[in-house]
This record gives structure tokens, C-alpha cells and sequence, in this order.
């Protein structure tokens, strides 16, 4: 079972008691953007078979969103931070890198 | 290739079954083809088959990462329905099961369809209303269904309980000519005869790179080496994603892990498919007399082919509610397969960013009853480079013009 640690109340979550919000840092289009951005931003994703950053609501806890960088195929997770973060941070890229020297990035 | 009938069976009975020849082959990449179809699953044999039946083209291979039939194909619970509400969906996945009605004459290969119903129970008021509403518009399509009420729903499900405390049965859509068919015979059957047109089936062959020039695709690199291609049909459901990724460009598609589990084979006890929504349970008996069993997918984008004990949990204790008498049944297997969702929850038949690549994916948790139509529509787009009248709709330009095909609301998890 998943289980991530909830970064706002600290609490060790299993999956059910978690809700799962989707891809993380999207950058919102807004007024006057392209059709193109809209559709990049409503619909496409990374979906990557390798490290995912996603958004999570400790839902049947303290109600907080935040965020996970999560493995898709392993479940390896490799940490959780506040949601008000516009990029993974530098303690997540490096806990990433630790575990997947070869990996490159977000697509 | 020589035809599986009667007769063959008694001929061969004569001389100790030394005659059966192989089904399909295990060639080694050729240089160059017309068309290469990536993943051997039924949707890409389909895409294969009708790429010769219907259009003569035949210097075709099939590449597969693992092995014939061993992703969803394998990995469903068989379901062939096609009471959809959207116009497009209903169309497509009517023509999908009509194709099934004939399908083990049309390969040779006995798919044991069996067209035996399927009830979705309406289990809350707005059930009945949506269903109802679904009758009505299968009705305008031609798709042969009926909304029946509770008694009708014992009668025929006689080990069913109506009146369960949580959600009672209120009524239900009734699909007569739904049903089932065996998933493998479906794979072996396609794989059978793409190989009697002389098709290459290439197994334990992953795809590691696709090679374009101008914007346009020219081969692909493989575990086995490159192989050239005029045109690449890409038809892997749930990995969809990541060979989008080695083409070039980005899917509205995210992918999870939906499962499904059996139960200890028991006496024959329910001859229609029951399908409960709201509940997120739909059970089924096989021939062999296990209880086939579907729950929910897991809410959160993974790769991981197995499913999670919360949701078995969930999925089990709606269907005891509901059937009573499977409460002291022994589970006997349990599995996950990758499924591929989109924005709308249709599916995608569309051309691409890259000329010469086609994507068929996003049929989510309902492909396996869509396999001949969706291979029927994917072949004509294929062959023509346009999408005829059952795959238009489905051109993945519909989530930039925000035209859905919006069957969430009436199908949900069950698809």
C-alpha cells in the first residue's frame, strides 16, 4: 500500500486516506492564451513510466494539499512537499538523483 | 493454413494429431515494411487484420514488447456491450460487437462468444434516470436495449439481492445480445490469421526509439535492431504515453492500474453479466465456473500491473451486498492491468503531430469489447491517412476544439 508522509501535519498516510490530484507544477493558461495552451494544460500529460511529480489531498487527515514525487512503476517515493511550490525543490531532485543517477529531468 | 473444422479434428484423431501446424510464426524483423503495428495485443492484431482484409495491405509486421495477448488483453473480464449514450461511442462499439457475433467465422478460431446479456443495475435514482436516458437514445442509434424494472432483474439474476440495505436494486439496462467471448482466442485467432496473409508477428521486441526525418516517420529502433516502416500504427494502451514520448510529442492520457480477481470455480449459479456501478463491482461466470470479478482503478497514475487490497476490499464487500451467496466464496487469483484514460474517458483513433504515426488508445477500462470495430476504424485510418465515419470523432483535435465525447456520466468506472 502507498503511503506518503503528509508534509503539513507529518502524519505517515496510507493511499486510503490520501486522495491523488493528478500532474503537479501545470502552469495555468489564462485570458488571451492559444488554443494549443489550453488544451496543453487541460489535457495533456506527462504520465511519464518513471519519477512523477503529482499533487495530493491528505483528505481524511488535516485537508492540506501537497505534493509527491513519486516512482509510477516502483512506488518508490521519494518525498513530499507544500503545495505552494512552483518547482520540484532541490532536496526532492536530489533524492531523485541518489536512487536514478541516469535520470534526466521532467519531460 | 490449413482450416480448423470438424473434420479436421477426426482426420487428425486418425494419425495420432501429427498434422496441427503452427498458428502463427516467430520470424525475425524484416528490413522494411509497409506498416508497422506496435503492440500485439487484440487491438493491434485487429488493426493488422483489417489492414489486409479490408485493404490488401499485407507487408505488415506486428511488434510486441512481451508476449502475444499478455498485456489487457489477457487481463480483462471479457465484457462485450455497446449501450453507450454518445452517438460516435454507441456506433463504434455496435459495429465492435456485431463483428464479435461473427468473429469465429471470420478467423476460423472459436472465440466462444457468447452473447448471453448484460444488466448495468440502476442502484440509485439517478441511475434509473441516466439509464433510462440511455435506453432511450440506444433506441435512435438501433443499439437493442431496454430498461427493466427490479422483478425483471431477479428473474433473471435469481441469485441477486434487490433489496440490500446500502443501494437496492431499482432497476436495470438491459443489453440482450451483450455478453462474452474468451480473450486469448481473440489474440491467437487475429494473430492466426494476420499470419496466414503472410504478416510477421515479432515478440520479445520493445520498441527503443522512433526515427523521424521532416516530420515525417521512417523507422523504428527496436531490442531486435531497426526496422524501417512507411507508416507506424501506435496501439499499446496504457504505455501509450511513453511512445508518444519517443516520437515527439505529448497524449491526454494518464495511465493506472485497474484489476480484477476470480473466484473458486463453482456450480453454474448466474448466465448474464451483472454490472453494478454506483459500487464499482461487475461479476460474471466463466465456463469453468469461476465467479470473474472487476472493481475500480486506483486513483493515481502507475505502471505497476497489480492492483491494490483497498479497492479488492471495496469491489468484494458491494458485490456480497448484492449477492449474498458469494459471501464465503475463496478467491483465487487477482491481477491488474495498465489502462490508458482520457480527458473525456473515449477513446483516441487520430493521426498525430509526426506524419505516417497513428495512435489508437484511451479506451481506458472498457477495451476489450471494442477490439474489432476499434481495429476495423484504425485499419481505414491507417490505410487511407483520414479517418472514415466510425474513427472521426475520435481524432484527439477534439480536446483542443472542446468537443468531447463525454461518457463519464453514464459509464464511469465500468466502462
Amino acid at each position: 500500500m502507498l503511503i506518503l508522509t503528509c508534509p503539513y501535519c507529518g502524519v505517515e498516510a496510507d493511499e486510503t486516506e490520501l486522495a491523488p490530484g493528478g500532474e503537479a507544477h501545470l502552469k495555468r493558461a489564462t485570458v488571451g492564451d492559444s488554443d494549443e495552451a489550453f488544451e496543453a494544460y487541460l489535457f495533456a500529460r506527462e504520465n511519464p513510466k518513471g519519477v512523477h511529480f503529482e499533487r495530493w489531498r491528505h483528505a481524511y487527515g488535516c485537508g492540506k494539499w501537497f505534493l509527491a514525487a513519486r516512482h509510477t512503476v516502483t512506488l518508490e517515493v521519494y518525498g513530499t512537499y507544500p503545495a505552494q511550490t512552483p518547482e520540484p525543490p532541490k532536496d526532492i531532485i536530489a533524492a531523485v538523483k541518489k536512487r536514478l543517477p541516469d535520470w534526466e529531468g521532467r519531460g | 493454413m490449413k482450416r480448423y473444422s470438424a473434420f479436421a479434428i477426426a482426420r487428425e484423431a486418425l494419425r495420432y494429431h501429427s498434422g496441427w501446424e503452427r498458428a502463427w510464426g516467430n520470424p525475425e524483423p524484416k528490413k522494411r515494411y509497409d506498416v508497422i503495428v506496435v503492440g500485439a495485443g487484440g487491438h493491434g492484431l485487429a488493426t493488422a487484420f483489417y489492414l489486409g482484409k479490408n485493404f490488401g495491405i499485407t507487408n505488415v509486421a506486428v511488434i510486441e514488447k512481451g508476449w502475444l495477448g499478455g498485456g489487457n488483453t489477457g487481463r480483462n473480464t471479457t465484457i462485450i456491450r455497446s449501450n453507450y449514450l454518445q452517438d460516435p461511442s454507441a456506433a463504434i462499439y455496435e459495429k465492435s460487437r456485431s463483428l464479435y457475433e461473427t468473429m469465429s467465422q471470420d478467423l476460423n478460431m472459436n472465440v466462444m462468444f457468447s452473447p448471453r446479456g448484460v444488466i448495468m443495475l440502476a442502484q440509485t435514482h439517478h441511475e434509473v434516470r441516466g439509464y433510462q436516458r440511455t435506453a432511450h437514445a440506444n433506441a435512435l442509434q438501433g443499439v437493442d436495449t431496454t430498461f427493466i424494472g427490479p422483478q425483471e432483474v431477479k428473474r433473471l439474476v435469481p441469485i441477486i439481492n434487490i433489496e440490500g440495505p446500502h443501494y437496492p436494486v431499482l432497476g436495470g439496462l438491459w443489453q440482450a445480445r451483450a455478453g462474452t467471448a474468451r480473450h486469448d482466442a481473440v489474440a491467437w485467432g487475429y494473430a492466426r490469421a494476420c499470419t496466414d496473409m503472410g504478416m510477421d508477428i515479432i515478440q520479445n521486441c520493445a520498441v527503443e526509439g522512433v526515427e523521424t526525418e521532416g516530420g515525417q516517420v521512417r523507422a523504428v529502433n527496436t531490442s531486435k535492431g531497426r526496422i524501417e516502416c512507411g507508416k507506424l500504427a501506435l496501439v499499446v494502451a496504457g504505455h501509450s504515453s511513453d511512445l508518444a514520448e519517443m516520437a515527439g510529442f505529448r497524449l491526454p492520457i494518464e495511465s493506472v492500474a485497474l484489476q480484477a480477481l476470480v473466484s473458486e470455480p463453482i456450480k453454474p449459479c448466474m448466465d448474464v453479466v451483472v454490472m453494478a456501478n454506483t459500487v464499482h463491482g461487475y461479476m460474471s461466470q466463466s465456463d469453468k465456473g469461476e465467479m470473474v470479478i472487476g472493481g475500480g482503478t486506483d486513483g493515481f497514475n502507475n505502471y505497476t500491473q497489480r492492483g491494490s487490497f483497498h479497492h479488492i476490499e471495496e469491489t468484494v464487500r458491494a458485490l456480497v451486498e448484492t449477492f449474498p451467496i458469494i459471501s464465503r466464496l475463496k478467491m483465487l487469483r487477482q491481477w491488474g492491468g495498465i489502462v490508458d484514460m482520457t480527458g473525456d474517458r473515449s477513446p483516441i483513433i487520430s493521426k498525430t503531430p509526426v506524419g505516417g504515426i497513428y495512435v489508437n488508445c484511451g479506451w481506458g477500462t472498457g477495451g476489450f469489447k471494442a477490439i474489432p470495430g476499434s481495429g476495423w476504424a484504425m485499419a481505414e485510418l491507417v490505410a487511407k491517412d483520414a479517418p472514415g465515419p466510425l474513427a472521426a470523432a475520435f481524432g484527439m483535435e477534439r480536446f483542443r476544439e472542446g468537443r468531447f465525447i463525454d461518457e463519464s456520466v453514464a459509464a464511469g468506472v465500468a466502462h
